[in-house]
């Protein structure tokens, strides 16, 4: 089968014993020498013609062609290794970050879920006031479980941070907390030991543990005899029952590494008012989304009326797990894709008007080679040649480069973010992405093959040779080229806008009002054992002792502690009543924070009315609140608010307000401030809190100084998540989504700019190279060499404007679709449109200068001669 | 290509029958291509015309359907030449042939001479 082929000098070698052994018969038959040789060979016939039948009929003949042509192509390309560099560059770069982004666009939103038909589950949230996707407390998961018919099982999660007892010390690690059928729910199947089985959950004591796959390689060193060995969570003991798969994940419970039962005993789960946990479910075959969402949603409204008291706001809300768990990076991976995509166009649309170029001043050697017999045919396929080539080549490059980009971008996410994704751990060059390089470099190698063919099928080969290949820009050229450059243009303008949209919906960001002096915050969380903290007054001890230790270090002006940091996730929600206001209805769920009386002032927070918080305010004392601006407003219009009684919904005490403050950003930036109320931590002590120090020096070289303090007021108290405030808003979840898309697109917008001016220099270079003769008739009739830059620069300006207005009407189209990506922004912001087109406009006008100016100065008597 | 010399008494062959002659030529033993193109001019009588350069083209085909095999070698009066032989496929490949060659033939023959055979009745 693969034999090799016979040699075509083998065949000639034949041929001549052939013609050999004739002459030798003829000799011996009477014939002379000379006679003989002249004989056999006319009676052989035409030699070459059967060497050529021999040739041709061993090979496919379009492959052969094909390899000359490539040969060919490759020799014409390094003849130029200018254009061959610039194009192959341009070229990897729109493939390398389109493929990039696809891998990431892979990684999340294509690749399927690590579980059994990842489309038939949800998740389940419960819906307040405050917002659509709230914990869901553990009585009402029950009541769910119970009262749906929707779901062929029905599991709940909740994360929790758990502490590590290690030959070391004792170090924080992450964990979750699952009832008892939540891995069969998701269809994940242990690959060492077994899973929870039914009821484990019940009986919380016995104390067993899965271990995330990381986490048995990390602790375990990944032995086989894992199972059944034991570890001491949280103080307590629990036993190691099994592993789970390496390429499980499930990104709502954080990055858990120790999966434990859920404790129904807790306090917390007693409470039909305490939520604190997220439930999953299987959707039973022939249920939609939607019809379970419904079914949920009256579940929840049967539950309102039953429990009024803790569930008079509580609504359900059911969406597909894989919305909840890649629904957030969804639009910024699409966006990303079309910045992409957008790039990718703008290169092919360079590389190919560098191509057309290129076969107009090649002309006169195509008109040759017709002449000489090639046919239209034959030349197509030696410019797809040299197209494929340069396809070939820009993709090889660009997929070597999208690999090295993707594993730098992965890089660049911090750990904790990369934690909250782990689909993307998987970003590579699977199957799917191979696949997509492949077709746009198809595409790239069909478009880059098909544009010379565009022109040369348009020229006749006497026209060519009758021109001689230099008169007039060609009016194909001046069409296919210039309308290229007005995409190239628009496109650029295109992204432009978004950058600039981003970027300042960024600038807004940061810049809104969190009602905080932000810098020279250093924060730490502590947590003390339980054992050792148990009561209130020990924790409320504790917490003294902290505070004068951290109080005594040095460039530390002032501390205070609180239960939750501001710019964090706007959990922390108690239901209130109003003593003397009837029911609050649907507005009756308040941020509550406990904290020190020192946190307003160490913050610099404004106090608008009353009082802050003094030592004074303690468990023997009244309860008071401090509440903010937006809670005296919501609640106390036109009203004081002083002196007013507020009473939870399941905790009987009554608190009275005794200040308000201005709005501190509690939630997200990103999100209008909530409602919230304050409350003196020594009335509600937790073992668990954050410090807060306000320093006169750079507070991240406070942080181990503080950590020490706090080991010396007992050194069983956990510390961990030190960070400046600074560093905390910098990293909290909008900022770094708002900065990432603006910087990525920012990338994006200033290599279209340059792909796009680049392009325009281009066309106008070639148009006055091709125009030099008509400029030196013009300015041998006595045109001024400022009208011959007019001239030139008029045609410049014609393609700028066109691209901007094109552009302009395109990126409020792409604005609009940007919309759920900005912030304090309209899509249709006039000073961006402008300063983008103002960018576009200048860049435009300098790189078509220079043509312009070479073609003022070119001397009419040379310009003539070029004839 | 045919050449001039293409005379009246020396007819073209047919499509496809070089092949058979090939096959035939070659049982008598190992020979080379000019040795084959001799004996098929001089076993018909000098009435087939070969042309030389189709004659190494179906010399080729039939090497590369393994039904003849090559090797180079030295020729009686000591000139190398390049010999082929029969296969074993290549033989029954002949037997083939030679058959369907016979039944064309009488089929011809019985169209051609149809007119003046008496009856129509095949056996």
């Amino acid at each position: 089968m693969f034999k090799h082929r016979r040699s075509t000098e083998d065949f000639s070698e034949e041929i001549k014993a052939h013609l050999e052994l004739e002459a030798d018969e003829l000799r011996r038959e009477g014939f002379s020498d000379d006679e003989a040789r002249r004989k056999a060979r006319v009676e052989f016939g035409n030699v070459p013609a059967a060497q050529e039948r021999f040739y041709l009929k061993s090979r496919i003949v379009w492959l052969d062609n094909l390899g000359r042509d490539l040969k060919y192509g490759f020799r014409q390309l390094m003849k130029n290794p200018g254009f061959a560099a610039t194009a192959i560059l341009v070229l990897a770069l729109g493939i390398g970050a389109s493929v990039a982004i696809f891998a990431f666009v892979d990684a999340a939103l294509i690749k399927p879920l690590p579980y059994k038909s990842p489309s038939r589950l949800v998740n389940m949230f419960e819906s307040n006031q405050t917002g659509p996707r709230f914990h869901l407390s553990y009585l009402d998961y029950l009541d769910w479980k119970r009262l749906n018919h929707v779901f062929s099982s029905m599991a709940e999660y909740e994360q929790d941070d758990l502490m590590l007892n290690t030959s070391t010390g004792t170090q924080q690690a992450n964990g979750a907390r699952v009832s008892d059928g939540f891995f069969r729910t998701l269809g994940v199947i242990p690959t060492l030991g077994r899973d929870f089985y039914d009821g484990e959950d019940i009986k919380s004591a016995s104390g067993t543990v899965l271990l995330s796959y990381a986490a048995w390689q990390k602790w375990f060193g990944g032995r086989a005899d894992v199972v059944g060995q034991t570890v001491t969570l949280n103080g307590t003991l629990a036993s190691v029952i099994g592993v789970l798969p390496r390429n499980f994940h499930f990104a709502p419970a954080g990055p858990a590494e120790f999966w434990l039962t859920i404790d129904p005993s807790s306090n917390c789960n007693k409470n039909r008012g305490c939520h604190n946990s997220f439930g999953v479910g299987r959707l039973k075959e022939r249920i939609s989304v939607t019809a379970a969402d419904a079914e949920m949603k009256e579940i929840a409204g049967q539950l309102q009326k039953q429990y009024p008291d803790s569930n008079l706001t509580r609504d359900a809300l059911i969406l597909p797990l894989t919305d909840v768990i890649v629904g957030d990076i969804r639009p910024i991976l699409l966006v990303l894709l079309c910045g992409a995509g957008l790039l990718l166009l703008i290169a092919s649309v360079n590389v190919a008007s560098l191509l057309l170029v290129r076969s107009e001043s090649r002309k006169r050697e195509i008109a040759v080679r017709g002449a000489l017999g090639a046919t239209p045919g034959r030349l197509i396929r030696q410019f797809m040649a040299e197209g494929l080539l340069l396809a070939a080549s820009g993709s090889v490059l660009g997929i070597a480069s999208a690999y090295a980009a993707t594993q730098i971008l992965l890089k660049l996410l911090p750990p904790e973010r990369l934690a909250e994704m782990p689909y993307l751990s998987g970003v590579g060059l699977d199957v799917r992405v191979v696949l997509f390089a492949g077709a746009i470099s198809l595409l790239a190698g069909a478009i880059f093959s098909l544009t010379p063919m565009l022109r040369l099928s348009l020229v006749t080969v006497q026209q060519s040779l009758a021109e001689g290949g230099r008169t007039g820009a060609g009016v194909v050229w001046r069409r296919f080229g210039a309308n290229l450059v007005v995409i190239e243009l628009a496109t650029a303008m295109m992204l432009l806008v978004a950058a600039g949209l981003l970027g300042k919906s960024f600038y807004r960001l940061l810049h809104v009002e969190m009602g905080i002096q932000p810098e020279n915050l250093a924060m730490l969380q502590i947590w003390g054992p339980a054992s050792s903290y148990a009561k209130d007054p020990q924790k409320v001890a504790m917490e003294r002792q902290v505070l004068s230790k951290l109080a005594a270090i040095p460039g530390v002006k002032s501390v205070a502690v609180s239960s939750d940091l501001p710019v964090g996730d706007g959990d922390g929600i108690k239901a209130i009543g109003i003593v003397g206001k009837p029911n609050l209805g649907d507005y009756n769920e308040v941020n509550d924070r406990e904290v020190s009386s020192t946190y307003f002032t160490t913050l610099q927070a404004r106090l608008l009315r009353g009082r802050y918080f003094t030592e004074a305010d303690d468990a023997s004392r009244p309860g008071v609140i401090i509440i903010n601006e937006t809670f005296a407003k919501r609640y106390f219009t036109g009203e004081n608010p002083l002196g007013s009684r507020i009473n939870f919904g399941d905790v009987k005490s009554v608190l009275e307000i005794v200040g308000v403050v201005d709005d501190i950003k509690e939630g997200p930036l990103d999100i209008a401030t909530r409602p919230a109320m304050y409350m003196p931590f020594a009335q509600s002590p937790d073992n668990s809190f954050f410090v807060i120090v306000r320093t006169s020096q750079d507070p991240k070289s406070l942080l181990p100084a503080m950590e020490t303090s706090i080991h010396e007021v007992d050194p069983n108290i956990a510390t961990h998540n030190g960070v400046t405030m600074t560093d905390h808003i910098r990293d909290s979840p909008a900022a770094y989504l708002h900065r990432s898309s603006a910087w990525l697109v920012g990338g994006f917008a200033t290599m279209a700019l340059l792909l796009g001016v680049v392009g325009l220099y281009g066309v106008i270079a070639y148009s006055v190279s091709q125009r030099t003769r008509e400029i030196g008739i013009r300015m041998a009739l006595g045109a001024q060499r400022w009208s011959v830059h007019q001239m030139v620069l008029r045609e410049a300006g014609w393609l700028t404007t066109t691209g901007i207005a094109i552009g302009a009407v395109c990126s409020l189209a792409a604005a609009t679709l940007l919309r759920g990506l900005l912030f304090g922004i309209h899509p249709w912001d006039l000073p961006t449109l402008g300063g983008v087109a103002a960018v576009l406009g200048v860049s435009a006008l300098l790189a078509s200068y220079i043509p312009a100016r070479r073609a003022a100065l070119v001397d009419p008597v040379i310009a003539l001669r070029t004839e | 290509m045919p050449s001039q010399k293409n005379t009246d008494a020396r007819i073209a062959l047919l499509q496809g029958t070089l092949d058979l002659l090939i096959l035939k030529t070659l049982v008598l033993g190992p020979c080379h291509g000019q040795g084959v193109a001799r004996l098929i001019q001089r076993q018909s009588e000098e009435v087939f015309f070969v042309d030389h350069g189709s004659l190494y083209l179906a010399l080729q085909r039939l090497e590369d359907k393994k039904w003849i095999s090559a090797k180079w070698g030295v020729s009686e009066n000591n000139r190398k030449a390049r010999f082929y032989s029969l296969t074993a496929k290549g033989r029954e490949q002949l037997v083939e042939k030679t058959t369907e060659w016979e039944r064309l033939t009488r089929a011809m023959g019985l169209i051609l001479g149809g007119s003046t055979a008496p009856g129509g009745e095949e056996a």
